[in-house]
Order: C-alpha cells, then sequence, then structure tokens
C-alpha cells in the first residue's frame, strides 16, 4: 500500500467530515448551540494559544501526567521484579492485587480529593493507581518468561545476581515493559484529565468541565481538540523511544537473517 | 605418601550418578572419567539423559544420588571451571555478537576495552570478522553458534561441555565448524565431553566414543577408544578404512540401542 496515498487519503476524510460539519451548521440543519463549528472551535484553539491562557492548564496536566507516569511505572516495575523472583511474595500477594486492581478508578477520585487536597497531588493519585498496575503485570509477565536457557548460560559465564537483572531479566522483559509504556501514558493522562474534571482550580479537564458548567460548546471542543494533540505528541515521544531501546528486535520481515 | 600430583586427577568424575524426574529415571548409577586434555564424545539415543548429563557436570543441577568430581574436587554449586555450549540458542538477543562474546569478561568486571579487544580477537577465530555490531537475529544459524562457542571460549575453561552444538547446522557448515573446533581444542588441549546424536561425528571428533543405553533408567554401556589419527580432518576421515571399521563395531552396539528407544515411543 502506497503510504502517500493513505495519507492523503486521511486528509480528504477529514476535510469531508469537517465540512460536512461546518456547513450542516451554517446551513442551520444542527443547532450551533449544541454543536458548535470547526471554524468557531479553531478560532478558540488559536485565540487560547494566542493570550496564552492554555499554557499554565498545559503545563499543569502535563505535570500530572508526567509524575503520574513515572511514579506508576517505577513503583509497578519494582514490585514486578520483586514479585515475579520471589515465588513466596507472590502467592502471598496475588489475591489482594488482583482485588484492588478489580476496583474501578474513578470512584477512587473523590477519596483521592479527600486525602490529598485540590492540588495536584489527588490527580498525580488517581493516575498512578491505573499506571501502577499496568507496569507491575507487564513487567511481571516479561520476567517470568525468561528463557531458562539464557539465564542457565549467563548464569554459566559467571553472572551474579545483580548482572543477572540488569543483563538479562530486565533487557528481556523491556519489550513487555515498553508495550505497557503507551497505554500507560494514555491512562496517566486518563487521571489527570478526569481528576481535574471532578475537581481542581486548573488544568485541561478543569477547562473542559468550567465550559459545560455555562453550555460553551466550542471550548468543550477546543478542550477536546487540544487533549488529542497533547496525547498524540505523548504518544510520538513514546515510541521514539520505544524504537531506540528495541533495537536488537527483528521486525517481521526480518526474522531468520541470511545464511 | 599423599597423593597431591594435579595430572593424576580425572577433569571430570563421575560416581554413580543418578537423576529422577519425579517417577522418571533419567538416568542411572553413571560412572564416568575424563582425563585432562582429553576428547570424550557421548552418544545415545534422543532423550537417553545426554543433556541431564551435562546438566549435573555444570553444576545446574543436583544428581539425586552420586557424586561430581572436578580435577578431584566434589563439585559445589555451578562448574567454575567449566565452559557450557547450549544445545538451543543461548546468546542475549539484546546484544551484538560482540557484546555477546565478551559477556563472561562483562560479569567478570574486565575493563570494557579490554574485553573488547579480547571478543573482537575471538570473533576473528571463529570467522566472524565484519561481523561485530550484528544482534543475533541478523546472524545465521552457524554464524549464532559460532559467536556461542566464542562466548565460551574466551573464558578460557579447563573443560569444555557442548551439548549436541552443531546439529542444527547444514552438512557443509557442520563440517566446517568440526574442524574447527579441533583446531582450536588442539591448541591449547581442554577436556571436552561432547554430546551428540550422531556417531559419525562422534567418531571424527574424539579419542574416546561412549554409548548410553536408551532411558528409562540409561548409563554408559560402551567405551571405544578411538585411535585415528591426529590432527585430522573430519570429511577426510569419513574415507578412511580404519574410521568404518570402528563405526561399525559402535553401531552394532548403538543401532541396538536406537532401536530400544523406538520400540519404546
Ligand atoms: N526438566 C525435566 N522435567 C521432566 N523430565 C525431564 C526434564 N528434563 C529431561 N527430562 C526427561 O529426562 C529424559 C532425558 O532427557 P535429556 O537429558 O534431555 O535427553 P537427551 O539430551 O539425551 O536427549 C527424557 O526422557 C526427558 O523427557
Ligand atoms: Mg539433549
Amino acid at each position: 500500500m502506497d503510504k502517500r496515498k493513505v495519507i492523503l487519503l486521511q486528509i480528504l476524510l477529514l476535510a469531508l467530515v469537517l465540512l460536512g460539519w461546518e456547513f450542516s451548521v451554517r446551513l442551520g440543519w444542527v443547532d450551533a448551540f449544541f454543536f458548535s463549528k470547526p471554524s468557531d472551535i479553531a478560532a478558540r484553539v488559536y485565540e487560547w494559544f494566542r493570550t496564552g491562557e492554555v499554557y499554565r492548564h498545559l503545563w499543569i496536566t502535563l505535570t500530572e501526567t508526567v509524575l503520574a507516569f513515572l511514579s506508576g511505572t517505577i513503583a509497578g516495575i519494582a514490585l514486578g521484579l520483586w514479585l515475579a523472583l520471589s515465588p513466596t511474595a507472590s502467592a502471598v500477594l496475588d489475591p489482594f492485587l488482583k482485588a484492588l486492581n478489580s476496583v474501578p478508578r474513578v470512584i477512587l477520585a473523590p477519596i483521592f480529593t479527600l486525602w490529598f487536597g485540590l492540588g495536584i497531588a489527588s490527580k498525580v493519585a488517581l493516575g498512578f493507581s491505573l499506571v501502577f498496575f499496568i507496569a507491575f503485570f507487564n513487567t511481571y509477565q516479561g520476567i517470568r518468561e525468561v528463557s531458562p536457557v539464557i539465564l542457565a548460560n549467563a548464569r554459566m559465564l559467571g553472572a551474579a545476581k545483580g548482572q543477572l537483572l540488569r543483563h538479562v531479566y530486565l533487557p528481556s522483559a523491556t519489550s513487555w515493559i515498553l508495550s505497557s509504556l503507551r497505554s500507560s501514558v494514555g491512562f496517566a493522562v486518563i487521571g489527570a484529565v478526569v481528576g481535574e474534571y471532578l475537581g481542581a482550580s486548573a488544568g485541561l479537564g478543569y477547562v473542559i468541565s468550567q465550559a459545560e458548567g455555562v453550555f460553551d460548546t466550542t471550548s468543550v471542543f477546543a478542550g477536546i481538540v487540544v487533549l488529542a494533540a497533547f496525547v498524540v505528541i505523548l504518544d510520538i515521544g513514546v515510541s521514539l523511544i520505544e524504537k531506540r531501546l528495541l533495537v536488537w528486535r527483528p521486525t517481521p520481515d526480518q526474522e531468520g537473517g541470511t545464511v | 605418601m599423599e597423593m597431591n600430583d594435579q595430572a593424576a586427577d580425572a577433569a571430570i568424575e563421575l560416581s554413580g550418578i543418578s537423576q529422577r524426574f519425579g517417577e522418571y529415571t533419567a538416568v542411572q548409577n553413571v560412572n564416568l572419567k575424563v582425563a585432562p586434555g582429553e576428547f570424550v564424545a557421548v552418544v545415545g539415543p534422543t532423550g537417553c539423559g545426554k543433556s541431564t548429563l551435562l546438566n549435573v557436570i555444570a553444576g545446574l543441577r543436583q544428581p539425586a544420588a552420586g557424586s561430581v568430581k572436578v580435577f578431584g574436587e566434589p563439585l559445589r554449586g555451578l562448574n567454575r571451571r567449566a565452559g557450557y555450549l547450549f544445545q538451543q540458542d543461548a546468546l542475549l538477543p539484546w546484544k551484538t555478537a560482540l557484546e555477546n562474546a565478551a559477556l563472561g569478561l562483562t560479569f567478570n568486571g574486565a575493563q570494557q576495552k579490554d574485553s573488547r579487544s579480547l571478543a573482537r580477537a575471538w570473533l576473528a577465530k571463529v570467522g566472524l570478522s565484519g561481523f561485530e555490531n550484528r544482534y543475533p537475529h541478523e546472524l545465521s544459524g552457524g554464524m549464532r553458534k559460532r559467536v556461542a562457542l566464542a562466548q565460551v571460549l574466551i573464558m578460557d575453561p579447563k573443560i569444555l561441555l557442548m551439548d549436541e552444538p552443531f546439529s542444527a547446522l547444514d552438512i557443509q557448515t557442520r563440517q566446517l565448524m568440526e574442524n574447527e573446533l579441533l583446531r582450536l581444542w588442539q591448541e591449547d588441549q581442554k577436556s571436552v565431553l561432547f554430546v551428540t546424536h550422531d556417531l559419525e561425528e562422534a567418531i571424527a571428533l574424539a579419542d574416546r566414543v561412549i554409548v548410553m543405553s536408551a532411558g528409562p533408567a540409561s548409563r554408559p554401556i560402551g567405551d571405544f577408544a578411538i585411535e585415528l589419527t591426529r590432527p585430522r580432518d573430519v570429511t577426510e576421515i569419513r574415507l578412511t578404512e580404519d574410521f568404518l571399521k570402528v563405526h561399525r563395531e559402535v553401531w552394532a552396539l548403538l543401532r541396538e540401542e536406537v532401536m530400544r528407544a523406538h520400540g519404546q515411543a
């Protein structure tokens, strides 16, 4: 499939939807009060960036996302390592972790607000509760799947415990951990935005919830557009890291190599 | 007088080794000696317990009974005198050929500069100059085996354990590697225990061929000295009259075991 053709078709599709939306509002087929229209939304986004008022909210949301992502990932990986390498701890903690993970996190949001206040901390906690389990389960699985032969070989070559961790267990689990990073970023954003949406004084979630409060659909959509762009940029960042860390992995079409 | 002459001790000495997996007895009462500098091949039907024996000698598995002595000393924990070339691919896929070859030195805390230059030299010895920066998936099966060989030999082990190292290779690559192995072994006579299910390979390489019986409760049932001249070329030696004579002799015994193993399967 020609890549340029795909991109061209994608642009065409987007233009078609936006034009359809724009003109159905302009021609009075749907109500601008409920649906706003693309030109207004674009103007609103432009306005936010021109006056600079959106930067503060973006910054807050970004901070919450990054903190939730980092703390959740690090804690998840650490617990994943520990449980994967210690069968007793894993057997004891397994049911508790499963139970905790089954709790819908949105329900926890008000409690976190109660505990940590209206500021950044409660949003980070919500994001953490989502990211942590993804990082944990993937690390655990990744470590468990380390090939016993590779492990035996490294031990025969003289690897000490710490060296096994660094040269064998962690690299082996990276593809699992990295694949979890993509979804982790998404969940960190969800934690931040949902937290802001439910009670905050700044952030993209707050902006959207304020706009909804006064039925300002243009601002609601503008907020969604900015949020979507924000997530796409983060996702690109993560896939760049992923590419760098996984250079050793065969792509599907080069499996096997040359004889 | 007390015996403290190193040369008198066997490199490997197994006495009464048994190994069970649950109810299944894989090997029973195995006695085996490998002298310093000796090249011993072990043949036997698939599943008779050859890999199990190597794992016991490597210290990766505790035997259910019996003792392992390495240069006269009882083996405790991993066998630090032995290098082990596994039957399966055991390179780290996330390290290049060079990093893989240098792995043991890295674990020993060697300077990166030193370990790299030594690894480069070893890759050259196994014919892989120019492939230093390839990842395992970018190498052919034969090349990966060579990296694995360099990875083991760079540590200069006094004992070399090899588990069907060339069985997955095509016949040309295989004979090339066999000759290379003989050349490297002759450079500094290590004690080699070479496991294979290929009798021709065993005879072409070894000083002594040991035949294991079919499982369960497998044990050595034949011990043949191979008095073919050295240095050998594995391709040419197969065509000599002496080779064929030994081959007939050993095959007469091995064949029964192979049939027995088949009959059970
Ligand atoms: N980890 C294990 N658990 C259970 N059975 C095993 C295990 N390893 C080997 N066996 C059994 O022990 C026997 C010998 O295995 P192995 O040493 O791998 O044979 P070989 O290397 O001669 O082909 C086989 O019957 C095999 O099924
Ligand atoms: Mg085997």
